[in-house]
């Protein structure tokens, strides 16, 4: 399997990064590059076997369900790029 | 007195104990080291206060005798651990200035056993990179040269700082991080031991996600024995990492010197590639032979699924990455680009503050995530996964102790020399390394010999899923065959 452009474009945004009209070409290429590496995967025999869930056989714990962590807004908000007292800001989103 | 810098850690350990020498004075003496050595750019932040602070306080404990296991000893972060109060990037530019307000569980751990911090190591941005040439803040210099030759050398990646570092004297050992290769590769090109512990044997918590599921770190050292000393330091169940393992930490210093005779050592046909040098080839025949001189047993294996690997991985790992790295929003943290609305204010943060590999990877992520493309990529590739796990299993079945392979398919290369069309040839370098993560084993890189241009090379011990102790035996074994090699100073 291979991308055009216009997949290209599409995984772009699904991804959320602004691509270039110039780099479309480029990227396409180098994604192709990988999916044709990967290519070789469509050889093996999987029929039957498990998808691997966890790479260590163990159950996954489970905390009990109580407040251990808390009243840290100055810590959560330190590093925003823009805040209004205890608020991240964003650009308007609903109109 | 000797140079402070050229000790390995165990024997600044002595030293401090016997009180020849202070943390203070062993911490100074690496922090010149550092200044004198910044043409290499391992360290991407240095904290010289903090380390002397934290040197006086060990002093004091050591003088009152309450010293931890690495009470005094300076070390480098690899810039992927959150330090509290103290820059943490991931090495990209989308993480900006982040200061982190709590420290990862490693890091607090080794300063609990009393180890100072010199500084923060430079990676590959985000650890996607097998040759530290992806970092914002530009590539490592090896310290390592081609005999006769003034070309700049990569140190490997992702973890280059904490290797280059290490080769370099400039800290007594580093934490690393290993997702397809990242301790081992690195290891190996710089003459460094490095060990990735068994998925789970470390907690995870408090350092940069790349692939939740391979990720585990693990110390870069001087010798073995400095490895195992770090390793016990920064492994042990952490409840606050739901797949980190309660069982309790071995003495990993006890496993050095351990005989190893009679254990069955298997050698896997299929990383016998074509074309492979010849160089390689012997130093894994000579590698062969100390074990068995040591007297282990070798024994041909077959791991068959080898060579699928590396593609399940490209497809796992940016799978991973895509969803961890939807977090860098421009929104909480680190760097913001305006947009129009706030589609695309995240679309031109991102485009901005992910380098060239990172939005590849997150791009091929999203791609094999995506409706319609599950099953063919994802699924398939969780499936090889688990054909790739059984074939440890069967061969550890069989009485194997532990896999010797070659840790890499060549010595170190020139900047800018690999990847640069095709960025397959950059992955390959992890061909040998990737499948250990796939399978969640531990794997060991131990200095082993040079090429025939005077570069070191390295070989890999593969063992059993929380059998790090034999690696450490075992390793110890190929150290003292091989000797340590340290490079010409030329910084």
């Amino acid at each position: 399997m291979s991308v055009d452009a216009v997949t290209v474009r599409r995984i772009a945004h699904l991804a959320r990064i602004a691509v270039r009209d110039d780099e479309v070409s480029h990227l396409q290429g180098e994604l192709n590059a990988m999916l044709a590496f990967v290519e070789q995967l469509s050889e093996v025999n999987v029929e039957g076997v498990e998808p691997m869930t966890s790479v260590t056989p163990m159950e996954m714990k489970k905390r009990q369900d109580v407040v251990n962590d808390g009243e840290i807004a100055d810590d959560i908000v330190a590093n925003a790029p823009a805040t209004e007292g205890h608020f991240f800001q964003v650009p308007k989103v609903v109109e | 007195m000797t140079d402070l810098t050229s000790l390995t850690l165990a024997e600044a350990r002595k030293g401090l104990a016997a009180k020849t020498f202070t943390s203070l004075e062993l911490t100074d003496a690496h922090l010149s080291a550092m200044e004198a050595a910044r043409v290499l750019n391992a360290f991407v932040l240095e904290t010289p206060d903090q380390a002397r602070a934290m040197a006086r306080e060990a002093d004091g404990k050591i003088a009152k005798g309450d010293a931890g296991p690495l009470a005094g000893i300076p070390l480098g972060i690899k810039d992927l651990f959150a330090t509290k109060g103290v820059r943490t990037t991931a090495c990209s530019k989308i993480l900006g200035n982040f200061v982190p307000t709590y420290e990862s569980t490693i890091t607090s751990q080794l300063w609990r056993d009393g180890a100072v911090m010199l500084g923060k190591l430079n990676n590959d941005e985000f650890a996607m990179g097998s040759s530290n040439e992806t970092s914002c803040f530009g590539p490592v210099g090896n310290p390592w040269r081609r005999e006769g030759s003034n070309t700049t050398l990569v140190p490997g990646g992702s973890s280059g700082g904490s290797a280059s570092a290490v080769a370099a004297l400039l800290c007594m050992g580093a934490t690393a991080t290993d997702t397809g290769g990242s301790i081992r590769q690195p290891a190996a090109f710089t003459a460094t031991v490095g060990i990735k512990p068994t998925y789970g044997r470390c907690s995870r918590w408090g350092i940069v996600a790349f692939a939740s599921s391979l990720d585990q770190a693990g110390p870069i050292a001087r010798s073995v024995r400095d490895s195992a000393m770090l390793l016990r330091s920064m492994a042990g169940h952490d409840p606050k990492d739901t797949t980190s393992v309660d069982i309790a930490v071995p003495d990993y210093e006890a496993a050095i010197g351990k005989s190893v005779k009679g254990m069955k050592i298997g050698i896997p046909k299929e990383y016998r590639l074509d074309g492979m040098p010849a160089e390689i080839e012997k130093l894994w025949s000579e590698g062969a032979a100390w074990l068995k001189a040591a007297g282990a047993e070798l024994v041909e294996v077959s791991l068959p699924h080898t060579k699928y690997a590396l593609p399940a991985y490209y497809i796992v790992a940016p799978a991973e990455a895509s969803s961890n790295l939807a977090r860098y929003d421009g929104v909480r943290y680190g760097l913001r680009e305006q947009g129009k609305n706030i589609i695309e204010l995240y679309e031109n943060t991102r485009a901005e503050g992910f380098g060239a590999e990172v939005r590849r990877r997150v791009m091929i992520g999203t791609y094999v995530l995506s409706a319609g493309y599950y099953d063919a990529y994802y699924l398939r590739a969780q499936k090889v996964r688990t054909l790739i796990k059984k074939d440890f299993e069967d061969c550890f079945a069989k009485g194997v102790s532990a896999i010797l392979t070659p840790a890499t398919p060549s010595a170190a290369f020139g900047i800018g020399e690999k990847g640069g069309a095709d960025p397959v040839e950059m992955y390959l370098n992890d061909i040998f390394t990737v499948t250990v993560n796939m399978a969640g084993l531990p794997g060991i890189g131990v200095p082993a010999g040079k090429d025939a241009q005077g570069l070191p090379l390295g070989l890999q011990l593969i063992g059993r899923p929380f059998d790090e102790e034999t690696l450490f035996s075992l390793g110890e074994v190929i150290e003292q065959a091989a000797g340590r090699f340290t490079p010409a100073r030329w910084w």
